[in-house]
């Protein structure tokens, strides 16, 4: 009986090792933004072309950036959730438009409601590829001294706000 | 969650073709986020398109290739990388095959060693006498 212990622990080890293998996602490549300072970047907003808008802006305070455009399918279930966000006041919520047509993203804003202070405008993704952007919709937690502090590859669900942003934001805020 | 889930094959921008030859190779080498089992060179998305531009735009300014590698990987992590650094995190992955390499070799000595010399015994003069009239065939004499 004794011989089939080890290999049977090398199977039950290798059963575990592949099943919690299998409950990660491949697609969220862990970012090495996280705790180093938001890229910096001036953008035209996206309402008023001839403003622009830099985190720099934004500097003292802990804020969220949303990035979003009108094609992606993702952005359509995520945002509800932006909105009950938004309208909780918890954290002001600032939106990139990423690679949209202009027309398509206010279109957008006006059919499903606005949950953004302001969005920028990313016409050609540049700004997207210095935020390591892959998989909009993406959304950076950024603190008072402009640096990254979380992000989320894909749609944030009730549940990530509740559990992940907010605690976050509270924590920041005290800070 | 991607909506450019289908890639098509990428075309080269032939406008000067050794800047291309190098952009192409570099783009060999790196992975292309979106379609992830595909090089930057061979993926057709549209962030593997922009990011060819951003390694072309690089190399027109004189950039080096481990400079543009740099600058992929400071946003997008070693997984853009197809051959990942030597790290700490990434030891398993460059050490784990020869571990289990190691460990077969281990079992496989452990089993050698164990088996038994096959043993020298004494052949009494009467098993001798046994094992002839066995082998003459003499049935008669079976027990």
């Amino acid at each position: 009986m004794n011989r089939f212990i080890l290999p049977l622990a090398i199977f039950a080890a290798l059963v575990a090792l592949l099943g919690a293998g299998l409950t990660l996602n491949p697609r969220e490549v862990p970012s090495p933004l996280i705790g180093k300072p938001a890229p910096h970047f001036e953008l035209p907003q996206l309402h008023e072309g001839t403003k622009t808008f830099t985190e720099k802006d934004m500097l003292g305070k802990v804020w969220v950036l949303n990035v979003w455009a009108s094609w992606c399918v993702s952005c359509r279930e995520e945002h509800p959730v932006l909105l009950d966000l938004a309208a909780s006041g918890a954290v002001p919520l600032y939106g990139l438009n990423y690679k949209d047509k202009r027309e398509d993203g206010l279109a957008w804003l006006k059919g499903m409601g606005d949950p953004y202070r302001l969005s920028i405008y990313d016409f050609d993704g540049k700004v997207g590829i210095d935020y390591g952007v892959y998989g909009v919709p993406e959304t950076y937690v950024i603190d008072k001294l402009g640096v990254i502090r979380y992000k989320r590859i894909g749609p944030l669900t009730p549940e990530i706000v509740k559990d992940k942003v907010l605690p976050l934001v509270q924590e920041l805020g005290r800070a | 969650m991607a909506p450019w889930a289908f890639a098509k094959e990428a075309a080269p921008a032939a406008a000067d073709p050794a800047l291309e030859q190098r952009v192409m190779t570099l783009a060999s080498e790196l992975r292309c986020l979106v379609c992830q089992n595909q090089t930057l060179a061979d993926s057709n998305a549209p962030l593997a398109e922009d990011l060819r531009n951003q390694v072309r735009e690089k190399m027109r300014q004189g950039a080096s290739d481990s400079e543009i590698v740099d600058y992929m990987v400071a946003r997008y992590g070693d997984f853009v990388l197809y051959r990942p650094p030597l790290k700490l995190t990434t030891a398993l992955l460059w050490f784990g095959p020869l571990l289990l390499l190691a460990g077969g070799f281990v079992v496989m000595l452990r089993r050698v060693l164990q088996r038994r010399p096959a043993q020298d015994f004494e052949v009494t003069a009467s098993e001798h006498k046994r094992a002839a009239e066995l082998l003459a065939g003499n049935e008669a004499e079976r027990r």
